[in-house]
């Protein structure tokens, strides 16, 4: 019998009850949420399970909600089943004022570099993480660029020379 | 209707193709080097040491290509033998800094890759000119943002200048050309006169 959507999500309910929650499938991908404190369980349940066999993570991104207070940093993991080409979206919502997560660099080596584009790029502090700097921006920088919270035209910049492009 | 093997018969080379080729056409259309003015007899040749330099120099720079993204492909383009930049004596690329004259810089240079670049083009001697091909090198381009740096004259001094979104290779070639107009022209003095001193403590390098 081939792993399916409902089998993960039965899987899941299984072992979470309620605490997992939010499922969907857009365009096919089953997605589900789940609070900022079991990440880590959660995903080390997904990799363990001989059945589930979740060992690839393929992405590990953030997305910035300003419009829901205390949920508004969403911390996105992308597992692939390699055996049985299955692909699944886990969410984690975090308050902006307090970004802190657990990191997932301990069950997969590749989320080492993408939680330090997601720190560079959203703030997100990774807890437990053996480097976590900025790796793409320049390391003075002191703002998170990829947040929704700055005007569409910086008045302050100095770095684009006035007399030349204009304002 | 042409057999393959029409060709045989007046030139013993079994090929497909080119099997009737274009002579060339290099009547009148062949550049040779001018002489630079002077004062030339029986066996001698006065002219001033920098128009003979300059044109030394000028048919014979070694590029160091700084190539970053797209117009370092329009770059490869130039390159090649279509366009070809070696018949301008640039055929020999080094990618060593230290043993090139001018530095191509051919594509978006972000904030951080700055000070690398300034790093390289310390590491250059002089003689050196620096050409900033393409939009981004020169301006930033389109990329209107935090992360990438507009125009690499804030780091290095530039000497020309060529737009384009990538420029086409002929574009990138009438730089180069223009490159060679200032090497040829250049007065043997300039890199220890005090403008051009002062020009480089404005970038920060002593």
């Amino acid at each position: 019998m081939s792993l399916t959507n409902e089998t993960i999500k039965a899987r899941l309910i299984d072992k979470f009850g309620d605490q997992v929650s939010h499922f969907e499938e857009p365009y096919g991908m089953l997605t589900f949420e789940a609070p900022k404190d079991l990440n880590l369980k959660v995903m080390q349940f997904l990799y363990d399970d001989p059945e589930l066999h979740f060992q690839f993570l393929t992405d590990l991104c953030a997305v910035h909600y300003p419009g829901q207070p205390g949920r508004e940093l969403a911390v996105v993991y992308h597992l692939h089943n390699l055996v049985e080409n299955i692909r699944i979206r886990f969410k984690v919502f975090i308050p902006v004022l307090a970004p802190d997560v657990y990191t997932a660099t301990s069950l997969f080596s590749s989320a080492n570099w993408m939680e330090r584009e997601t720190y560079d790029f959203y703030g997100v502090n990774f807890l437990g993480h053996p480097n976590l700097k900025r790796i793409l921006n320049v390391d003075e920088m002191d703002y998170f660029p990829m947040r929704k919270e700055y005007p569409v035209e910086d008045q302050t910049r100095i770095d684009k020379d006035d007399d030349m492009f204009g304002r | 209707m042409i057999s393959i093997h029409k060709n045989l018969n007046n030139m013993a080379r079994p090929v497909r193709f080119n099997n009737n080729p274009i002579p060339a056409d290099t009547k009148d259309h062949i550049s040779v080097a001018d002489m630079p003015d002077g004062y030339g007899g029986e066996g001698f040749f006065a002219t001033r040491l920098s128009d003979v330099v300059g044109l030394a120099r000028k048919n014979s720079i070694w590029p160091l290509p700084f190539a970053t993204s797209c117009c370092g492909i329009e770059f490869m383009a130039t390159m090649a033998s279509h366009y070809d930049l070696a018949r301008f004596g640039a055929e020999r690329l080094g990618f060593s800094p230290r043993q090139c004259d001018l530095l191509m810089v051919m594509g978006t240079i972000a904030k951080k890759m700055g000070p690398i670049l300034k790093q390289v083009y310390l590491q250059m001697a002089e003689p050196r000119w620096v050409i900033a091909v393409g939009a981004c090198a020169s301006s930033g381009g389109i990329f209107d943002s935090y992360s990438v740096l507009q125009g690499i004259d804030q780091i290095v001094p530039v000497d020309v200048y060529v737009p384009g979104c990538p420029p086409r290779p002929e574009a990138i070639l009438d730089g180069f050309i223009r490159i060679q107009d200032l090497v040829g022209q250049e007065s043997l003095r300039r890199r220890t006169s005090d403008r051009y001193k002062t020009l480089l403590e404005s970038y920060g390098i002593q």
